[in-house]
């Protein structure tokens, strides 16, 4: 079969890239003529056509379906530990709710973290940049002490972890003199610092402060583990921060994930929200060994993103945002519904499914959908038709 | 280093379309401008091709389905 000849035949017909590659595929293996071709490719279009969904249809009733049922099989438990060792990631249930009400931040905040070039090769470079990552705190690196006679915090600094954290001893002091707003004396195998008003109060708040101080990495990344995968070093995090772990030198950004949608919508926009949402959702589903359909996942996705900013699967989203009262008052707090809109004069034009159901009128799908109209007193034609 | 943020994995193409064939779309959609999906002036991918509310925007997504989807998101504020 000549493969230009196909192409250009195939490109007459408006079916997806991926049904034409099959079609293609199967026709290369066979030495058919033109004309049997030319046959076939109109069967299998008209095939297509056959199998796209009508407009009209209720889609969205088939993608509540196709994701309610599976989701009654999927466990209850929360904590179960997916792929990546030691670190806990919520999973099933819990974990689709958390993805279709948008929650600000998922209970269990994970990033993928991808490294750029050598640094993927080596794991010395590697731990390098999970150094830069982690959140390393003053207890980290050293004693924190306290003479309450002298007015003075002691901190007695791990020569070893810091040259684990890659930190040195400069870098340190100014970090603490600039986050504490005081001095700091180097006396060799200890630093001394100063308060500078003689309160015990004050000395007792700076020792908290300097507790939760992050002296190196990014707050919200508590713990970075890297594995070896394929031929390259990843990390994984627990905690995210999408935005400042991009900007880290040895990360490659391009392909660096986290599973917070709301992190992601913010930082590379709606369009890879919707992508994120597709993904989380339907690694969560399969995780359960649960095959649900893409397509359903899609309509959900494309309905949560449609305005430009993700909003929820529910009364304070998609749900809340039904144009018809009766529809909104039969989700979730009827009474509220009801009342604001008798308040604001409110008119159901009984469009929708769901209030059709509560007054009692065929739904205007299926045999609902279509309307006949007689024309009283106007004489058939003589065909008799 | 300039970030790309185009570049992303996550992020499929997205691309500001000519003034002229945008009625163009919309009638084969048939539908008006306002009916189309939504894209915020503040999303970063929008600030970073420049693109003005009352913009139409073709995204070419990878899809899982059909390899290669094509949908139009309009700018608004």
């Amino acid at each position: 079969m000549d493969e230009k000849w196909l192409d250009k035949q195939l490109a007459n017909y408006p079916m997806p890239d991926r049904v034409k590659e099959e079609i293609k595929a199967e026709l290369m293996k066979y030495d058919i003529t033109k004309k049997k071709a030319r046959e076939i490719i109109e069967r299998c279009y008209s095939d297509y056509l056959r199998n796209l969904m009508e407009p009209g249809e209720a889609a969205g009733i088939v993608a509540a379906q196709s994701i309610g049922e599976p989701g009654t099989q999927m466990t209850m438990r929360t904590f179960h530990y997916a792929g990546v060792a030691e670190i806990n990631v919520t999973l099933g249930l819990p974990r689709l709710i958390e993805i279709l009400d948008v929650r600000k931040t998922p209970s269990t905040p994970i990033m993928t973290i991808k490294l750029e070039g050598e640094y993927a090769k080596d794991r010395k470079l590697a731990r390098e940049v999970a150094s830069r990552i982690e959140a390393t705190y003053v207890s980290d690196i050293g004693d924190i002490s306290v003479d309450i006679y002298k007015l003075q915090i002691i901190l007695i600094p791990d020569e070893r972890a810091m040259k684990r954290k890659q930190i040195s001893r400069e870098d340190l002091i100014k970090k603490l003199e600039k986050s504490l707003k005081v001095e700091v004396e180097d006396e060799g195998d200890r630093l001394v610092i100063n308060i500078k008003e003689p309160s015990y109060r004050k000395l007792l708040q700076t020792v908290e402060k300097m507790k939760s101080q992050v002296i190196k990495g990014i707050k919200e990344i508590k713990r970075v583990i890297i594995r070896k995968e394929g031929d390259e070093y990843v990390l994984y995090t627990e905690g995210s921060n999408l935005k400042k772990v991009m900007r880290i030198k040895g990360v490659d950004y391009r392909r660096t994930v986290t599973n917070n949608i709301l992190e992601i919508a913010e930082v590379l926009g709606i369009e890879a929200a919707r992508n994120a949402i597709i993904k989380e959702a339907l690694d969560t589903l399969e995780e359960q060994g649960l095959n649900v359909d893409v397509r359903h996942i899609m309509l959900v996705a494309d309905m949560m993103t449609s305005d430009g900013q993700v909003k929820q699967v529910g009364r304070h989203g998609v749900a809340g945002e039904k144009i018809s009262v009766l529809s909104r008052a039969a989700f979730e707090v009827t009474v509220n519904h009801l009342l604001e809109a008798a308040v604001r004069g409110e008119v159901d034009n009984l469009a929708g499914v769901t209030e059709n159901v509560i007054v009692g009128q065929a739904i205007k799908l299926g045999t609902g959908d279509v309307e006949l109209v007689s024309r009283i007193g106007v004489k058939s034609h003589g065909d008799g038709s | 280093m300039k970030m790309k943020l185009q570049e992303h994995i996550l992020v499929p193409e997205h691309k500001i379309v000519p003034e002229k064939e945008i009625e163009n779309i919309l009638k084969t959609l048939g539908i008006k401008k306002h009916q189309l999906p939504k894209i915020r002036k503040s999303d970063p991918i929008i600030q970073e091709i420049g693109a003005k509310p009352g913009d139409v925007i073709k995204i070419t997504r990878d899809s899982l389905t059909a390899r290669k989807a094509v949908v139009y998101r309009v700018v608004v504020e």
